[in-house]
């Protein structure tokens, strides 16, 4: 299936996430669980380590999971998918087991899972060249816990752990770049996408998949309950995040770098930021410095594309 | 073609993986295990064994790894000690509760600090409870036999359960014994392919390693319990077959001298060998003494340590670990346990010996076979002594 | 009292040890779907076929997969699992769903 050129009304039919888990209303980890068992099932093996995605779909007796999935820690998605992929390896190469197909191996796992205690994992499994996807659902904090700060939660950004006071402005440090630092261990593909881009997002898991070697997908996964947004706004605070430029929809395939989703006419920052509960406490200045930061990352991106792939600031 | 070997405890150990044609292995090294993991590597690298060979970056992921693909199915392997074992405590749990039939060799090495690379059995001591299967060698020949029949213990349909293999570091693991190392054919025919009811296979999927509530949770552990009891009888079973094929016998526990003992000397591991030595000289002398040395030590098997220790007056229980703040050392504690309700049972005095690497000699265990006799006849003034420490004397 | 009761029996009538799958597995997929979250729900969204274009960006988006395609190429809502979220309701280029406030 050409993704690049589908649309979503040509996304396979058969579901292989089934309704009735306990995720949030408006939760983007279930509608991000779906796409990708959709795309590449059912010949998929599902890796998650603890998070809401674990914990929501797959409280005994319930299981929202209709391909063969696992769960073993919180830090360890990498190595477990590490193992599942050699297993499936050796026992091909032996007759013994799996005759003849292609099954992919996938860890979805959040930015917690992924950023903080993950890191080493995920660097190992990268390193060695496991053939493995490894998709990160970023909500920017552990939610699962109760929103708490994580390393990809972004600047100025409110949590439980970097509360707004007297002495601290919510999070003080910057976000992490973990595609970055995915695509220094130089695997063949790393891609950053969006849940308000689906046709993208499957494009990319479905290139991803069919990659020989480590791909790196990061997908980003406003979340309404902490990011305290109402529930039928999770597509739109993701889609402005893309329009304003603060996520940027790229893939580096084999060490070229290509912006997928070019925003010609960019929003500014307030746009994303104030639909936040989590931003509300930001100043005007804040915002302004955001701004800056900003516009300093897209002429950073547009410099390395080759060309203005996302476009200046239109106040509407 | 089986051959007869120079062999350390580790490169047997190596062997008897390569034998089993394991599907994947996963390497962390860590001092003193580090040769079993590099001899493998030279298997894998010449293809003598063909096997998928993760080299992890941590012992928390070599673990995490063979959970991984014992879930898909594969038959795995890992090696650790020490502090390596203490990283992956948390999986431990998880790889018995998910009934994965790993099997893992531990070369017993002490948990800092202060850093120390010598042997005692403090790090797979301070994991006892993870409902892992654990059994405790003394021999080079009984390390490579005993990693063969885990396999086949592990893989059992009424089992499934971690098994690791535990034997002393440096004392055990680099020295070199002559050891028969199985034919190949035959270990395949003892321990062959089993077909699982619960792995990864898109063609059945499952969820594994769920989440359960409070509702459930009790219920999953409890088959673990379970589990646990069947092993006694089925890891005699699986002796009595491998004495079958192979004509070695090992038994449950080893004991020497038991019979007519009015003291019981019981330790693990390597310390059990030497202490065959000061028995017999504490016998020459006259004192009536035995040794017990247990090798399947989680599971208990209760009833037939009672049967062998009952008789005697006092036990001696050499053990090569501290519990911290505890009464006693591990073994000492669980030997107590299973003679607390008994109306008529031996009096107990527990020897810390061996921490850190300290050598026990044969003249240390003569020292504390006669501490033993001493307070047998004089009282028990001490029930937990130290042994070895200088600068701690306790006038016996 | 009468809670309390009722709430034994309950946990009384889970399966026992012996009767679950071993390993923390569940040889169920799917099962989720014996848990109706209709329940969730405080907004119900409710589809005008007139303006439906079928774009399908609401089957696509909808996070609880409520929303099924029927043979007549209509989204049509699955009432037992949809939890009101409104991203359905939001996201529709052509306004054709609307979110009316009905508590289950």
């Amino acid at each position: 299936m050409d993704y690049s050129m589908s649309t979503v009304k040509d996304l396979p039919r058969e579901e292989y996430f089934a309704s009735g888990h306990r995720l949030c209303q408006g939760c983007p980890e279930a509608i991000i669980a779906r796409l990708v068992t959709k795309v590449l099932g059912p010949n998929l093996i599902v890796v998650t380590p603890t998070g809401c995605l674990e914990v929501s779909t797959s409280v005994y007796p319930e299981t929202a999971w209709k391909i063969p999935w696992i769960h073993v820690a919180f830090e360890n998605a990498a190595a477990v998918a590490s193992g599942v992929e050699a297993a499936i390896r050796a026992l091909q190469r032996k007759g013994l087991k799996y005759k003849g197909r292609k099954i992919h191996v996938v860890a979805i796992a959040g930015d917690g899972g992924t950023a903080d205690i993950g890191l080493q994992a995920l660097s190992g499994a990268l390193e060695r060249g496991h053939d493995f996807v490894y998709i990160c659902m970023d909500n920017e904090a552990y939610m699962n816990t109760g929103i708490q700060r994580s390393g990809a939660t972004p600047l100025k950004a409110w949590t439980t752990t970097t509360p707004v006071g007297s002495k601290w402005r919510g999070k003080l440090q910057l976000k992490k770049d973990i595609p970055a630092i995915a695509a220094a261990h130089g695997i063949p593909y790393v891609a950053v996408a969006s849940i308000s881009h689906l046709k993208d997002f499957a494009y990319k898991v479905k290139k991803a998949a069919e990659i020989d070697g480590p791909a790196y997908i990061h997908v980003q996964a406003p979340c309404p309950t902490g990011w305290r947004f109402d529930s039928s706004k999770t597509i739109e605070v993701a889609r402005l995040g893309v329009l304003t430029g603060m996520w940027v929809l790229y893939e580096i395939e084999r060490g070229v770098f290509k912006v997928t989703v070019p925003v010609p006419q960019r929003r500014p920052v307030e746009d994303y930021l104030m639909l936040q509960g989590r931003f509300r406490h930001l100043t005007k200045e804040e915002i302004e410095e955001v701004q800056r930061y900003v516009d300093e990352q897209v002429e950073k991106v547009n410099k390395r594309a080759g060309y203005t792939a996302i476009g200046p600031v239109v106040r509407l | 073609m089986a051959q007869r070997m120079a062999l350390s405890t580790n490169y047997a150990i190596a062997y008897a993986v390569k034998n089993c044609d394991v599907d994947v292995i996963a390497a962390y090294p860590i001092t003193p295990q580090t040769t079993v993991v590099e001899r493998l590597s030279e298997f894998v690298a010449n293809g003598e064994l063909d096997a998928e060979y993760i080299p992890v970056e941590s012992e928390h992921s070599a673990l995490s790894a063979v959970i991984g693909a014992s879930a898909a199915g594969a038959r795995v392997f890992t090696a650790t000690a020490s502090q390596g074992l203490a990283l992956m405590h948390e999986v431990l749990f998880m790889a018995s509760g998910m009934r994965l039939p790993i099997v893992m060799s531990i070369a017993n090495r002490t948990l800092s600090m202060p850093l120390n690379i010598h042997n005692d059995h403090q790090d797979m001591m301070s994991s006892r409870d993870c409902g892992w299967i654990q059994i405790y060698i003394s021999s080079a020949q009984e390390a490579h036999d005993t990693v063969i029949q885990a396999y086949r213990l592990a893989e059992r349909l009424d089992i499934l359960l971690p098994v690791c293999v535990c034997y002393d570091g440096y004392v055990l693991s680099h020295t070199y014994e002559p050891v028969e190392v199985r034919d190949k054919q035959k270990v395949l025919e003892y321990t062959p392919r089993v077909e699982r009811p619960h792995v990864l296979d898109p063609d059945k999927p499952i969820t594994m390693g769920v989440m359960a509530l409070p509702n459930y949770t009790y219920e999953f552990k409890y088959q673990v319990v379970d589990a646990l009891k069947r092993v006694p009888k089925a890891l005699e079973e699986v002796d009595a077959e491998f004495a079958d094929k192979f004509g070695v016998k090992y038994g449950l526990y080893e004991e020497y001298m038991c019979s007519d003992a009015d003291v019981i000397m019981i330790a693990l591991g390597a310390i059990a060998s030497t202490a065959r030595l000061a028995i017999d000289n504490l016998r020459s002398k006259g004192f009536r003494i035995g040794l017990f040395r247990p090798r399947l030590y989680r599971p208990i098997p209760v009833e037939l340590w009672k049967s062998v220790l009952r008789k005697a007056k006092m036990l001696a229980i050499v053990d090569r670990a501290i519990a911290f703040g505890g009464c006693g050392g591990p073994l000492f504690s669980d030997v107590a346990t299973m003679f607390i309700n008994d109306s008529e049972r031996p009096l107990m005095i527990n020897f810390i010996a061996g921490i850190g690497g300290r050598d026990v000699t044969v003249r240390d265990l003569e020292q504390m076979g006669l501490m033993a006799f001493k307070s047998l006849e004089e009282g028990l003034k001490e029930q937990c002594i130290y042994f070895g420490v200088r600068g701690v004397d306790y006038g016996l | 009292m009468k809670a309390l009761f009722r709430r034994l029996l309950e946990l009384s009538e889970l399966k026992k040890w012996f009767e679950l799958p071993i390993g923390c597995t569940n040889i169920e997929p799917g099962s989720s779907l014996n848990n109706i979250t209709a329940g969730w729900r405080v907004f119900t969204p409710v589809i005008d076929e007139k303006k439906c274009t079928k774009c399908y960006l609401c089957w696509a988006f909808c996070p609880e997969n409520a929303i099924k395609i029927a043979d007549d190429g209509f989204p049509k809502t699955d009432y037992r699992y949809c939890k009101g979220c409104g991203i359905c309701s939001n996201e529709c280029p052509a306004k054709a769903i609307t979110m009316i406030r009905q508590e289950v």
